[in-house]
């Protein structure tokens, strides 16, 4: 019955061998890690924001004056409206920190080097995309902190030499943030961004199937093959990894509900505490500060305070904090080196990594807090420390000595 | 059978040309009203239209905050002896003689205002859009030890002087934008237009 059924998809679309190819007889390395499992995570991720987020649609009121009141009206009077919410916001704080995993697995093995540039660069647009969908996002509510990291973020546009004025009042669509600009960031938070991130991350699924996964060794798995043309060094997707990735899952929704239940503001960072009160125009909070997992780029952003050649401190900062995350795309062609895996690479490659994400930490905390003369001083050496890595990468994957890498992946 | 090549490649290549310059002037159609309906709307362009205020209850020191334009601008009247005192810092300032054009033209002195004693600032840090907070004291303050009055941007630390203009090695790159205004009497103050350039 259910072969008969098979049958008749089979003859009018290729459901059998799509399923095949793409999932239970897909090839992974049989030396897969932990890390390996952040991008199993992001698609459970993404899925509870687009059910979560499609049920807020349902009670939310895109306006100036009604946003505020539809937020605390999910919270207090729709029936398990604060669970879809907390859903939601923690989502999105489990975006961020997954696809930070995510994209350090691959820096730490080269998982963007040929042929995965394409793979890599496709992974860069959904972390932009997301971004993009978390600032637009905590727009929404129209909270306090939502009205001034709008306004403060959007001003950066003001400071591009000659045209921007003229573009902010285009972007904002009036002369200051207001429900206008509300309506149309709603608009790409609800429309445009979910459907881009879909469209994208199904290319970069496709991508990497194409290519095939990369591995802790940055072995080659495809140069040895068994008369199936299956390689050797690898196993099937069904049922191996998906026991594995099942697991991973039901630990990793272990700890969502926890925040979700428990913990749902993350001690003010994943709902940050002076977004309780309306957003009022005239009133600046004492104290911006971005959603966590911009920190590090906010710290850069605050860390250039000195103009140079007539271009000012504001708009070199901005271009600073675009770099820091625009940067990650030159990675394939940065990396000079002959092996993958950090495994194999050396000393000065473990070092830089090793700088970077120290930088990426520091910086993290120091756009969390308010701005001291030490403070800042401090985010300028670590912005140069950051962006050493990408930049002296050309230079330290050339010069230093790699290890020999194994033909075959060794199990130890 | 469909034929190995299509028949006289000149006609299809024209063809080709002609048919995307079309289809290309048809997207360039298209986008104006995308584009055109970004810019603010009618209703949003009447929504900035002039604030008026009256500023006879204001005493020397005292500040009110107008909202024009949905963003706040301080109108603050100073004491005799601060407007004395408004030369005692130049040196901190970024850009003392307003050369950045930051304020209109009845405003280009070295009290950033049309009426000695009356600032009108927009209270929008040139930074990043915060609105500064005004510390009319002097002497030493949180963030300042030698403090001659002022305004202080809580987000980035952006110090301005009692005129709006900034001190040099902060954040904000410019002085606070002093917008059009125009006093219709010695009491109302119109904030929005320059009424008569005299």
């Amino acid at each position: 019955m259910v072969t008969k059924l098979m049958n008749w998809f089979d003859d009018r679309l290729p459901l059998t061998a799509t399923i095949e190819r793409h999932l239970t007889k897909y090839p992974a390395p049989i030396n897969m890690n932990i890390w390996y499992l952040a991008g199993v995570l992001l698609v459970v991720v993404l899925v509870i924001q687009l059910a979560s987020g499609i049920w807020l649609l349902m009670n939310y009121e895109p306006t100036a004056e009604g946003a505020f009141a539809s937020i605390q009206y999910i919270m207090r009077d729709v029936q398990y409206g604060y669970i879809i919410r907390y859903m939601h916001t923690t989502g999105a704080s489990a975006f961020f920190a997954l696809i930070f995993l995510h994209m350090f697995r691959g820096m730490m093995y080269g998982s963007y080097q040929k042929p995965r540039e394409l793979l890599w660069v496709l992974g860069w647009i959904t972390y932009l995309l997301l971004c993009m969908l978390g600032f637009t996002g905590y727009v929404l509510p129209w909270g306090q902190m939502s009205f001034w990291a709008a306004q403060v973020i959007m001003s950066l546009f003001g400071s591009i030499p000659y045209i921007g004025e003229d573009l902010l009042t285009w972007i904002r669509g009036d002369y200051l943030i207001s429900g206008i600009t509300l309506t149309r960031l709603f608009a790409f938070h609800v429309v445009l961004l979910p459907l881009a991130l879909i469209a994208v991350v199904f290319v970069h699924i496709l991508a990497l199937h194409e290519v095939g996964s990369n591995n802790p060794d940055g072995v080659d798995v495809k140069k040895f093959k068994d008369e199936d043309g299956v390689p050797l060094d690898t196993k099937p997707f069904f049922p191996y990894d998906i026991t594995h990735d099942l697991y991973a899952i039901g630990v990793f929704l272990i700890f969502f509900v926890a925040i979700m239940f428990f913990y749902p503001d993350g001690g003010g960072y994943v709902i940050e505490y002076v977004n309780y009160e309306a957003a009022d125009n005239l009133k600046t909070p004492e104290h911006i500060v971005p959603s966590w997992y911009y920190t590090p780029y906010y710290a850069m952003l605050r860390a250039i305070t000195f103009p140079v050649l007539g271009l000012s401190a504001k708009f070199l900062g901005f271009v600073v904090m675009a770099a820091g995350i625009a940067i990650f795309v030159a990675l394939p062609w940065l990396d000079r080196s002959p092996v993958k895996s950090i495994k194999y690479k050396g000393f000065y490659s473990k070092f830089f990594l090793t700088l970077f994400v120290i930088s990426f930490f520091v910086l993290g905390y120091l756009g969390s807090v308010a701005s001291t003369p030490l403070g800042t001083l401090l985010a300028q050496f670590f912005t140069v420390t950051y962006f050493s890595y990408f930049l002296l990468m050309p230079i330290y994957t050339k010069y230093e000595t790699c290890k020999p890498v194994p033909d075959r992946i060794q199990l130890s | 059978m469909q034929p190995k090549s299509p028949p006289n490649p000149g006609r299809r290549k024209f063809l080709i040309g002609a048919t995307s310059a079309v289809g290309a002037v048809g997207i360039a159609g298209a986008a104006v009203p995308f584009i055109s309906a970004f810019h603010p709307s009618a209703a949003a362009e009447a929504a900035g239209a002039p604030a008026v205020a009256d500023i006879s209850r204001l005493s020397p020191g005292e500040m009110i905050i107008v909202e024009w334009r949905g963003t706040p601008i301080y109108v603050v009247k100073h004491s005799e002896e601060s407007i004395d005192k408004i030369d005692m810092n130049l040196e901190r300032l970024a850009d003392p003689d307003s050369e950045i054009e930051a304020q209109p033209i009845y405003a280009k002195n070295k009290y950033r205002s049309r009426k000695v004693g009356i600032s009108v600032l927009s209270a929008v840090c040139t930074h990043l859009g915060c609105a500064p907070k005004y510390y009319p004291q002097l002497g030493v303050v949180d963030f300042d030890s030698e403090w001659q009055g002022g305004f202080f941007c809580p987000c980035h630390g952006s110090k301005f002087d009692l005129a709006g203009r900034v001190y040099a090695g902060v954040p904000a790159p410019d002085n606070l934008t002093v917008p059009p205004h125009y006093f219709k009497s010695d009491d109302i103050l119109v904030i929005g237009e320059d009424g008569e350039l005299v």
